[in-house]
């Protein structure tokens, strides 16, 4: 039987990708950065999960303003990275698993109402292959299958909080229903404060960011009722991509174990965030 | 704007929520923008900076803003960042480039830079216009 053995809330700055790529992480400004991940990535590479659910938002990459899922998941056998404008970066294609994705979207839609994308043909940017770097590295190949599921939290209207934890609920009910053994881990990417866009750029709000890292070991269901104004407003603009760890959150055991967590500023723009929790 | 533009977020100072109306106004702005992810298209503008943008169906005003790279200007024409941000890589810009630009107060990438380093721009006194008024 398919079970949860990691789950994974990380951000997914573009930047930290280009320090990967670019042999920086030893610098002063990225080492503390990269330090602080490491003990996440030795208990990763320890569990050696078999596939990873990859919970991160498209950056304008693979979807445009022509199209918007609001939830999209990744069926097809591989997935390249995106041409982000720099020409896509040297990672591994990731390596998908179209039986456990339909197995997903037939639980998600058929037994808990969710109305997913199905995307055949996908792309990935940094949003997904940045956590992946992170976590292990610059391997040849990924050291696990990945299934992307893509939320739309750049165009007005997004899910809510509470959606997206009641999606974890329901891909845990899915994973939990699926015959073949596998170790799963479940990303949710992206958020901690930031604000990229306006006067207001550069926001960090790192009381509010410990608030959620808090929560979400102990309370998720309280984050899961925050509406996207106070996100807005407290988090910044592009922190709303935080309701995105709620879906990872939303699939693990109501009581978590912490395995590690991690809180920096800067990376560019933003506070990065880590947290690492397996089910208690 | 109609009633129906009256939102929660409105009094956030500084933020340009990317909702329906903002959408529909940036529309060929953001999608000349995202073309750049494809190189045929980012050498086809290379080799065209005036005529490439003409494609896309642009206000005046948008093609003003794109032509002057006025980022700020782009968000209050319907712009995305997460869009606009494909024409900053174009020119070789990184974010924090780009945020000290749009920043209210004058900020060179350096100042951008040394505001991130020293914890990036505070909440207090910024969640709302009100709030930044009276600080």
């Amino acid at each position: 039987m398919a079970r949860i053995v990691a789950g994974i809330g990380t951000s997914h700055v573009p930047a930290i990708g280009a320090a990967i790529d670019h042999g920086k992480t030893a610098d002063p400004y990225w080492r503390p950065l990269f330090e602080g991940v490491a003990p996440a990535r030795e208990w990763l590479a320890a569990i050696a999960p078999d596939i990873a659910i990859v919970i991160y938002n498209d950056h304008a990459s693979r979807f445009a303003l022509d199209v918007t899922p609001t939830f999209a998941l990744g069926m097809a056998e591989t997935f390249a990275p995106h041409d982000e404008g720099y020409g896509p970066r040297a990672v591994p294609v990731c390596e998908g698993n179209p039986e456990f994705a339909w197995h997903l979207a037939e639980s998600l839609i058929l037994k808990d109402g969710f109305d997913l994308a199905m995307v055949s043909e996908m792309t990935v940017d940094h949003g997904l292959t940045v956590p992946l770097s992170l976590l292990f590295g610059q391997p040849t190949r990924w050291p696990c299958q990945v299934i992307p599921l893509c939320v739309n939290v750049i165009q007005y209207p997004q899910p809510t909080a509470q959606r997206c934890h009641q999606l974890g609920q329901a891909l845990r009910r899915a994973i939990d229903s699926y015959a073949p053994d596998a170790k799963v881990a479940v990303f949710g990417t992206g958020g901690m404060s930031h604000q990229l866009q306006g006067e207001r750029a550069g926001l960090i709000n790192p009381d509010y960011d410990r608030m959620w890292l808090d929560r979400m070991e102990t309370d998720p269901g309280s984050l899961a009722v925050i509406g996207h104004a106070e996100l807005l407003r407290e988090a910044g603009s592009e922190g709303l991509e935080i309701i995105m760890w709620l879906i990872m959150r939303g699939a693990l055991d109501e009581a978590v174990r912490r395995v590690h967590r991690f809180y920096h500023v800067p990376a560019s723009n933003t506070a990065y965030g880590l947290l690492a929790l397996e089910n208690a | 704007m109609s009633a129906n533009r009256t939102r929660d977020y409105d009094d956030i100072p500084g933020t340009y929520v990317f909702d329906g109306a903002r959408c529909r106004e940036g529309y060929a702005l953001n999608m000349f923008c995202k073309s750049l992810d494809v190189a045929s298209n980012r050498d086809a503008f290379r080799s065209d900076p005036d005529g490439y943008p003409r494609r896309f169906g642009l206000t005046p005003a948008q093609y003003e803003a794109i032509a002057a790279r006025d980022w700020l200007g782009m968000l209050r024409l319907g712009g995305n960042i997460y869009y606009t941000f494909k024409l900053a890589i174009f020119d070789g810009l990184s974010m924090q480039h780009v945020g000290a630009a749009m920043s209210a107060e004058a900020l060179d990438v350096e100042g951008f830079r040394a505001m991130m380093a020293a914890g990036g721009r505070p909440i207090v006194g910024n969640r709302s216009i009100v709030e930044q008024r009276h600080g």
